[in-house]
């Protein structure tokens, strides 16, 4: 098996993925970490044969599969695990391009019940991005085994988007799922998601960067402003290059550039350069999650697990 | 207190990440995996050959190589 040409639909950003589209009501992004039971929801939705296994890193690029739930159309896109969007492998690009340019309806992130606080790390990654996000708590049955009880009514208040329980394995528990999608996918401002707010001193750059960010960006692309403008001090050259080609923004023109220096100035006055303005952004998220996992897991009996 | 390297740490003991003694994407990556400044980390087992090491960090196992767990400093109290 592996990969064959039906497994993998190659060109999602284009033409053939348009057309399939245009006849959906809705179309579903399912993101994750590595080997969390994406292709196993993904086949269990769509009745497709996608190839699962139990190792992390088996979906290298992005196939998509159709359902049909209450007479709408739903459109899945599986896309690789990946830990992060601050992309370093080829195919946490193609997880973070898909997220941030392909415009899904909704983006599920699939996190599993029994790491959570290390999930929770692309979860608020792309809460950055987009604020259509289900987030999907996979493996409860394996995280009952191990005797680790989660929250989820708690996770979601944390998080403020909604929370779903589900067990890849039996379709009953992924109704619930289902209709949560619709609901997200066809109501605006379901979700009102949770930002981390990071250092004071970065705060203010973002903010300064944002507000001349907004004009220049597409209308479609506004809400990005925020992660523009952070991915901008960054300065991520994969990243800065994929979001050159999408929103056909140069940032040559002077008005971003001096921005964009005011801003850097502003954070080395305060000891920020570029090598540990990513270690704050990070940590920030970690801390986050961290915190987030002390309040909404417990554990009966053992402390930890351990192997 | 003291530092050191995390390859140097003993299994079943656990140290708090300080520094990390590296750039570019190996850098990008351990911050992805949990491991920043703080983090409890400690090895709970060897390969055969004495390399990779597993480490329990932040709840999930993590393998790393030798010359990756070089890398990264701990305190150890």
């Amino acid at each position: 098996m592996g990969l064959t040409c039906s497994s993998c639909g190659t060109n999602l950003l284009e033409d053939d993925m348009l057309l399939l589209q245009k006849n959906c009501d809705y179309t579903i992004a399912l993101a994750g970490n590595p080997n969390v039971g994406k292709s196993t929801i993904f086949n269990a939705l769509t009745g497709m044969h996608q190839h699962t296994g139990n190792w992390p890193g088996k979906t290298v690029s992005n196939a998509c599969g159709t359902c049909l739930h209450k007479n709408k159309n739903l459109l899945f896109v599986d896309i690789p695990g990946t830990y992060s969007l601050m992309s370093n492998s080829q195919e946490e690009e193609i997880a973070r391009d898909y997220l941030c340019f392909g415009k899904p309806d909704t983006t599920v992130i699939i996190l599993d019940a029994t790491c959570i606080e290390k999930n929770l790390n692309l979860v608020f990654q792309t809460l950055e991005i987009t604020n259509k996000v289900v987030v999907c708590v996979n493996l409860l049955d394996e995280a009952r085994k191990k005797h680790i009880r989660i929250d989820l009514k708690k996770l979601s208040d944390f998080l403020g988007v909604p929370v779903v329980g589900t067990i890849a394995r039996k379709k009953k528990t992924l109704q619930h799922l289902l209709s949560t999608i619709v609901k997200v996918a066809s109501l605006p401002n379901t979700c009102q998601p949770n930002l981390v707010t990071y250092h004071p001193i970065i705060e203010d750059s973002l903010l300064m960067l944002e507000s001349t960010l907004s004009k220049y960006l597409p209308k479609e692309y506004a809400h990005l402003s925020r992660w523009t403008a952070l991915k901008l001090i960054d300065g991520e050259p994969s990243i800065l290059h994929s979001i050159k080609k999408n929103f056909s923004l140069s940032f040559r023109e002077e008005e971003i550039q001096n921005k964009l220096n005011e801003a850097k100035e502003l954070l080395s006055d305060n000891d920020i350069d570029e090598q540990n303005f990513r270690d704050k952004i990070v940590s920030s998220i970690v801390l986050k999650a961290e915190d987030i996992h002390n309040h909404v897991v417990s554990y009966e009996r053992c402390a930890r697990f351990k192997p | 207190m003291k530092k050191i390297h995390l390859d140097e740490l003993p299994l079943e003991t656990t140290g708090m990440v300080d520094t990390l003694n590296c750039n570019g994407a190996i850098r990008r990556r351990l911050l992805d995996l949990g491991i920043v400044k703080g983090t409890k980390i400690s090895p709970i087992l060897k390969s055969p050959s004495g390399d990779p090491t597993a480490f329990l960090i932040r709840g999930s196992m993590i393998a790393l190589r030798k010359e990756d767990a070089n890398l990264i400093f701990v305190k150890v109290y």
